[in-house]
């Protein structure tokens, strides 16, 4: 009784709210997703939403028996659950049969569920257990070690499954080392590797100024990186000297180069007014570092030589090292491609759908691009685009505001831990369902490169709402007992 | 707490997400509120389905049913649904179907192969394969189209005929042509409207307005129901049905009475201009150039050397010969070339420059001429008018006088074709100007004796029977015609023309047109109790026999048909286009004819065995 009293009084009510009309209103969609015109009621078990109807009563059903768990439960069995986790995974990927090319789904008599769904809640346990150990702190290499294998193991395994989208997911995960303490220098490394990386395949064909040799992408991405050097010395208060000589030298540089290039005398390689820009930095950067003894010149040189290699092999990573179908994903979402009836073709249905919702939508179970199926995967990964088809951009935006308040109570209710094992996995549970708003939605309007995962409670199938509702609601367990303390 | 120095770091991480989501929401703001989308969706789920409106009925004048439709069925292919079943290794069983539509594999993948070369083919779009199917063919089909999936049946109604005549009048209808589909984008490939005849003059009135409805498609092409439950959808609007003015059992003993003839007959009620009768022979039974017979009956019919697409009575012409005399003794008087008193003498055969047939009375006044067709006696009165006050200064005076015998002649419907006629098909007779006359003779080169051929219709004036019928109208209107039409209505009734003659010279050459049928040329076919004007005519023809040649209108007074018959290479115009029109004036004031044997005479007679019957 007490215990029921307890859950009642400390259970934060908001994000149940949230997690109900998320659900509710996702399964209207996958409704509205899967109708055709035969179907009479959103009930009827032979469709997609009277299925989902009984995910969601089973979710709930979950849920109140995760409630009525003991926290320390999870805690105490968090590594156990790992490495139990890591096997399933494994015997998976030899055993599963063949799906669509993914090897993920374990197939039970009538059931089939992917684990990998599962392994998502069961890897932010163990990398809160890992994390919130005592004399714990993410300085040494051994630090970075551990929490990076608990990461990478089950991705790579999923990789392995050939489902490279929820492989993805883990990087998610990020947000969390983020939070507790990852220098913010590394996703600032990210940030930089990611817009490089598109700068350069983007404009990689585009001669700049006329000259054959010198790609536009890698002038471009050259310049911008000049510019955070800039940017670095600015906020490096102690030296304006240097900051004042390298902007000078760049700038007369440039604007002799252009001078030169305009009236036509030679026509300019900009790649090499670049690379003797950057050479020339690097240069007077290490000799002040030396006369100086600044440590952080040593830092901004490497930046600059590191990123220079970076930029390079940018294009050998993107011919090489990824695969045709992955480079096409990428190039269609660069605008560099066309392909309405290939790789592009989802994406532009995609487009049709939500574009023709227009301002107010077309109306619930009106939408005709959903109901004629013209976007495929419209109830699982596209579901969005019913979203958008029928309730317009009000429906749209209002379902982005729905997430960014849960997102928001979510990271509330994380800075309210006491305990860093429960704040680890409060992160990560935001940090996953972050990463799959961001990427699916971002995908759905053509942001994002197509990468198949699951938009969190609104995408038709068991798996994926069991492990969102079993990643939610063991965070909501641990606010209970935290709350239940305090009080 | 512990490590709790980062705690700032929310607030990053709260921003970051806030900046994506607005970034989300300015894409969401751009896709469907800036960019339109709206007709692509459209292209993709809607199916604008083409409701045929039924072409509106054709009836006599006597409210008889003339052209109706029948239904028809075509065959429609959606290959996009071919390919989806070949995917799933059902492929369709190609030869059950073409023993059910009786073709051959070869015709087929023929058949295929033009599908899917035409002009805005889309796999998804249901593709006409075979068209106008019969009722019968159709039934058999129907049982089993199950069975073929991606052949779908659209139906449509083809035209159908009372009686097996009127070809030429009522015309036909036939696939819209490139050309049709650019100045009208009405139409659309595939498309039937009509190309000749009554059924193209009054095509948009006849077509009504076809209709649309709104289907919706999914991905795979199927039709999933209506856009709306059909709230934008379009109702066909029937075509009008429409009356002709032509008297069917009219029409039905002329083109009889033509069988084994080239020639033609146009019978005109001469009060309203409505053409009672229009016929042309070698003709065809309309219910040949339907369906899917069309094309091949279509090319018989243009390679027969007898040219039956030819519509004799529009586009033949002729010089008018004899027939052409009672205009001469009218537009004679007019300009004051005589009066109907004035004689001229006649030495029969040996008169000159222009010889009799025959030897008759002499000197004859206008009436006598008309009744003997004393050809000496219409070259003197030609002379007379174009000579009256001399040649003058250059011939001055001599050509103001051609001019105004040209124009009077004109007045009479000659010349140029009806303009405002809703008579399809028709070509310019000829009445020389003087340019003409100057450019052959040169300027001063040509006097009334030179162009003395036209005196008898002889000459350089060519009518075609429509001409030539309107203008003895206008002798049985004492002066005036309606344009000649097909269609029964009022507003035709307004294109009225008033010759240049006085009416007060009309009485004479009707008596004269009387006297030939009661004493000359035309008393064997005289009828019995209704007095009737006519005029044979006898044209040479460098071709063989001579053209006979026949015009006149019944009763004398208030005539209530004018008719003309023209038989080609057939004799003299007593002989045969004489008979035909009196057959045809008892005919249509008697509602019968009594005189069964020249009918069958007449039916059965050829005059050219080329002429088949179609």
């Amino acid at each position: 009784m007490s215990r029921n009293i307890s859950i009642k009084s400390s259970i934060d009510w908001p994000i149940v709210f949230l997690y109900l009309a998320l659900v509710f209103l996702g399964w209207l969609n996958v409704y509205g997703a899967s109708y055709d015109y035969d179907q009479t009621s959103i009930f009827d078990f032979s469709y997609r939403s009277g299925k989902q109807f009984i995910w969601i009563i089973c979710a709930i059903g979950l849920a109140g028996i995760i409630l009525l768990i003991d926290s320390r439960f999870f805690q105490s069995f968090s590594t156990l659950f790992y490495i139990l986790m890591i096997l399933l995974l494994i015997v998976t990927a030899v055993v599963a049969p063949d799906v669509k090319g993914s090897r993920s789904w374990l197939v039970l008599g009538p059931l089939s569920i992917q684990p990998a769904e599962f392994s998502k809640f069961v890897t932010a346990l163990a990398l809160a257990k890992a994390m919130s150990s005592y004399g714990f702190k993410l300085r040494s290499f051994r630090s970075y070690l551990i929490t990076g294998l608990i990461i990478a193991l089950p991705a790579l395994i999923i990789i392995m499954q050939k489902e490279t989208g929820s492989a993805l997911v883990y990087a998610a995960f990020l947000l969390v080392l983020y939070r507790e303490g990852m220098p913010g220098l590394i996703p600032l490394i990210g940030f930089c590797c990611v817009v490089l990386f598109i700068i350069v395949i983007r404009f990689s064909d585009v001669p700049f100024a006329g000259v054959e040799a010198a790609s536009t992408g890698l002038v471009i991405a050259f310049i911008l990186m000049l510019l955070v050097v800039l940017v670095f010395l600015f906020l490096y208060k102690s030296d304006k000297e240097t900051l004042k000589y390298l902007s000078l030298g760049y700038l007369t540089l440039y604007a002799l180069a252009a001078l030169i290039h305009l009236t036509g005398w030679i026509s300019v390689n900009f790649l090499y007014v670049s690379l003797f820009c950057i050479s020339a930095s690097v240069i007077y950067l290490c000799v002040n570092a030396i006369r100086f003894r600044l440590r952080h010149y040593w830092l901004i040189a490497l930046f600059l030589v590191g990123f220079t290699g970076y930029c390079y092999s940018a294009e050998y990573i993107f011919e090489r090292i990824l695969e045709p179908h992955q480079q096409m994903r990428i190039k269609v979402v660069l605008g560099m491609e066309n392909d309405p009836r290939g790789v592009g073709y989802n994406v532009n249905q995609a487009k049709i759908a939500i574009g023709s919702g227009g301002f107010f939508g077309k109306g619930f179970l009106n939408g005709t691009q959903t109901k004629l199926k013209y976007v495929p995967e419209q109830d699982t990964d596209f579901i969005f685009c019913t979203v958008g088809e029928e309730f317009g951009f009000v429906g749209s935006v209002a379902l982005l505001m729905i997430y960014m308040f849960f997102l928001f109570r979510l990271i509330r209710m994380a800075e309210r831990q006491r305990e860093p094992f429960a704040r680890i996995y409060g992160y990560s549970v935001v940090g996953i369902f972050f990463f799959h708003i961001a990427i699916n939605i971002g995908m759905v309007i053509g942001l994002a490169p197509v990468i198949g995962i699951p938009l969190p409670f609104f995408s038709y199938g068991g798996s994926s709402l069991w492990s969102f509702t079993f990643l939610l609601f063991i965070f909501l367990r641990f606010d209970i007992s935290q709350t239940a303390r305090v009080h | 707490m512990i490590n709790d120095s980062f705690s700032n770091r929310q607030y990053v991480i709260r921003i970051f997400i806030a900046v994506l989501l607005a970034i989300f929401v300015i894409q969401l703001f751009n896709l469907q509120l800036i960019k339109d989308y709206g007709e692509q969706a459209d292209s993709n789920a809607l199916l604008r389905r083409t409701i045929y409106a039924p072409r509106g009925l054709i009836y006599d004048r006597n409210g008889v049913l003339l052209v109706y439709n029948q239904p028809t069925y075509d065959i429609l292919i959606t290959m996009h649904e071919l390919r989806v079943m070949a995917k799933n290794k059902t492929p369709l069983d190609t030869l059950e179907l073409c023993k059910t539509l009786s073709i051959t594999k070869v015709e087929f993948d023929k058949r295929i192969k033009e599908v899917k070369h035409r002009i805005g083919y889309s796999p998804r779009v249901p593709q006409r394969f075979i068209t106008q199917l019969s009722p019968v063919e159709y039934a058999v089909l129907q049982e089993k189209l199950h069975r073929f999936p991606g052949f779908t049946i659209q139906s449509r109604t083809l035209r159908n005929y009372t009686y097996p005549v009127a070809g030429h009048a009522l015309g036909s209808i036939g696939e819209v042509s490139r050309w049709m589909i650019e100045k009208d984008p009405y139409y659309k490939q595939g498309d039937y409207a009509g190309v000749s005849g009554f059924e193209k003059s009054y095509e948009v009135a006849l077509r009504g307005q076809n209709g649309v409805e709104i289907l919706l498609r999914d991905v795979a092409g199927r039709i999933q129901g209506r856009y709306k439950k059909g709230e934008f959808d379009k109702a066909a609007v029937a075509g009008d049905n429409l009356t002709v003015t032509l008297d069917i059992q009219l029409q039905i003993l002329a083109e009889e009475l033509l069988q084994g003839k080239k020639g033609s007959v146009v019978a005109i009620e001469p009060s309203t201009g409505e053409i009672l009768a229009m016929a042309s022979n070698p003709t065809w039974n309309p219910g040949l150039l339907v369906g899917r017979e069309r094309s091949h009956n279509y090319a018989v019919l243009l390679n027969d050397p007898t040219k039956p697409l030819l519509n004799r009575a529009t586009q033949g012409t002729y010089s008018p010969g004899s027939t052409f005399k009672p205009l001469q003794g009218l537009v004679c008087q007019q300009e004051g070339g005589i009066t109907p008193e004035t004689l001229f003498a006649c030495n029969g055969p040996s008169s000159s420059p222009i010889r009799c047939t025959h030897h008759h009375g002499s000197p004859v006044n206008l009436e006598s001429a008309i009744e003997q067709s004393c050809n000496p006696y219409f070259w003197n009165a030609y002379r007379e008018t174009l000579e009256k006050g001399g040649y003058g200064d250059r011939n001055a005076n001599f050509k103001a006088n051609y001019e105004r015998w040209r124009n009077d002649i004109m007045s009479f419907g000659l010349g140029p074709k009806f303009k405002d006629s809703d008579v399809p098909d028709q070509v310019n007779g000829s009445v020389p100007s003087i340019k003409t006359y100057d450019k052959w003779y040169g300027a001063r080169g040509w006097r009334a004796i030179t162009i003395r051929s036209n005196s008898i219709g002889q000459g350089e004036v060519q009518v075609t029977p429509l001409q030539l019928a309107n203008s003895v109208a206008v002798i049985a209107n004492e002066g005036y015609y309606i344009t000649p039409h097909l269609h029964k209505c009022d507003s035709m009734l307004n294109h009225k023309h008033v010759s240049l003659i006085d009416k007060k010279y009309f009485p004479v050459v009707k008596q004269g047109m009387w006297r030939v049928c009661e004493f000359g040329t035309g008393k064997w076919y005289k009828l019995d109790s209704i007095p009737m004007c006519g005029k044979t005519g006898t044209v040479d023809n460098s071709h063989g026999r001579p053209h006979s040649l026949f015009v006149g209108f019944a009763p004398k007074d208030n005539p209530k048909i004018a008719i003309a018959v023209v038989i080609e290479t057939s004799g003299f115009g007593a002989t045969w286009a004489n008979p035909i029109a009196s057959v045809l004036l008892e005919q249509y004031l008697t509602g019968t004819v009594k005189r069964t044997e020249l009918v069958n005479r007449l039916k059965t007679s050829v005059t050219d065995p080329d002429v088949k019957k179609y």
